[in-house]
């Protein structure tokens, strides 16, 4: 047994693998329950990324894939916050990549036949080690809703896919950040799979602070990702 | 606590122009973590991990993302909380979407990870992301040729017997160092996942 074990998933915070109003999940969730497997090296290690691994531009989405020398189109927005744990520790150095579409709806991914346009100064990949405070910051165009197969009429909410590693293997998260406001949001069989009580810990807030003057819109969003157990001393 | 996780969403099906974009033939950013985790100077016999993940009706899935972490082939992890010191350059971590390969394969190209000690036999640690997953899921690759450190692994000890067989990988025919990891989401085979 290793000396630091993180806390259990959290499972009321998070959504279950059979949504089945959300209809890939029926043919791509696990049918038997997990097994639980007590926490070993293996699992509280996990690959280390340093700011090293990234080039200055990975976390400005409006500059890092200009192509035709003009600026992606869209609303300028800033998405900042900190990655912290239950006990609100701050996690620095932590890898955050983000993947997002357009302000039209489109991704640059090729699977992607949304009839929407490209934009050929907007690539929607980016990415950012937090600093000793666990802060983040990402500059980019707020995305677009756009249409999806689940059923009829079905509109994905504008979001941000975020993904990030902590610093164990069993903090990885991967999840995405909605805006507050959207009608979409409460139709959205995704964002409905997490528990009612806890969806909105996955929208963003607006911030007139964040907000830079004559610039771009401000958002605020904090992550909470699995914490250090309690040892008896701290209790 | 103060504060709850942050709930998980499914990476969904868009997922390779940021988490690999090399892989998928994006030129605006590299690839943070590839399916060639080793490199000229690693120490370890070389292998190649492969296989494909299958759905609840046998179909093979085209857009999974798998993320695999291991230790070296002296059974260290490349991490502080290892304090015995890595194999400089080899970092453990790999990554591989299924959506390039024409069999729509994952595949690692990597060395065989020695025991991390504690009874554990050689293992990697294997994390499945898809579209339809709301929470990816954990698993372990053990190896065919390891039975006798399988037999007293504390891990596999955990597993009903006759489910054990879906965390061995299997020697692939006629390869040299080639192991086949079949993930299977639901059935007969249903791969079996961990709650960590």
């Amino acid at each position: 047994m290793a000396d630091a074990e993180y806390n259990p998933r959290d499972w009321d915070t998070q959504p279950a693998y059979l949504s089945p109003e959300y209809k890939s999940t029926i043919l791509r969730s696990p049918g038997k329950p997990l097994i639980p497997l007590p926490q070993s090296l293996s699992e509280v290690t996990g690959p280390v990324f340093g700011h090293e691994a990234l080039n200055p531009l990975d976390n400005d989405l409006t500059k890092n894939g200009i192509k035709t020398g003009g600026e992606p189109l869209g609303e300028r927005i800033i998405v900042t916050g900190r990655v912290l744990d239950e006990k609100e520790r701050p996690q620095a150095n932590t890898l955050i990549e983000i993947w997002q579409c357009n302000a039209a709806g489109r991704y640059i991914h090729a699977a992607d036949q949304h009839d929407a346009p490209l934009d050929p100064n907007f690539f929607g990949g980016g990415r950012c080690v937090t600093d000793e405070n666990g802060v983040y910051k990402f500059t980019t165009v707020k995305p677009a809703a756009y249409p999806w197969g689940n059923h009829t009429n079905a509109w994905r909410p504008a979001h941000i896919h975020f993904s990030l590693f902590g610093p164990a293997f069993v903090t990885r998260l991967v999840t995405q950040c909605y805006f507050p406001g959207d009608p979409l949001l409460s139709l959205d069989p995704i964002f409905n799979a997490t528990p009612k009580a806890h969806g909105n810990a996955l929208v963003m807030d607006f911030s007139l602070d964040v907000t830079e003057e004559g610039f771009a819109l401000g958002y605020k969003f904090d992550f909470v990702l699995r914490g250090r157990k309690a040892t008896p001393m701290e209790t | 606590m103060a504060r709850r996780q942050t709930p998980s969403q499914t990476v969904g099906p868009f997922f390779a122009y940021g988490l690999t974009p090399e892989q998928y033939g994006f030129d605006q950013m590299t690839s943070l973590g590839s399916g060639a985790m080793a490199g000229a100077d690693t120490d370890g016999t070389r292998i190649r991990l492969e296989g494909r993940v299958y759905d609840a009706e046998g179909a093979v899935v085209p857009d999974a993302m798998i993320e695999v972490w291991q230790a070296d082939a002296q059974g260290r992890y490349a991490h502080p909380a290892d304090g015995r010191g890595s194999n400089a350059g080899f970092s453990g971590f790999g990554r591989f979407g299924t959506g390039t390969d024409p069999e729509n394969r994952f595949i690692f190209d990597t060395v065989k990870p020695g025991s991390v000690g504690a009874g554990q036999a050689p293992h990697l640690n294997l994390v499945v992301f898809m579209r339809g997953m709301p929470l990816h899921a954990y698993t372990r690759v053990y190896f065919p040729d390891e039975a006798e450190a399988n037999a007293t692994d504390p891990v596999l000890a955990l597993v009903p017997a006759d489910r054990r067989g879906t965390l061995i990988a299997t020697a692939k025919p006629g390869s040299s160092g080639g192991y086949v990891f079949d993930i299977h989401l639901r059935g007969d085979r249903e791969t079996v996942f961990f709650d960590v």
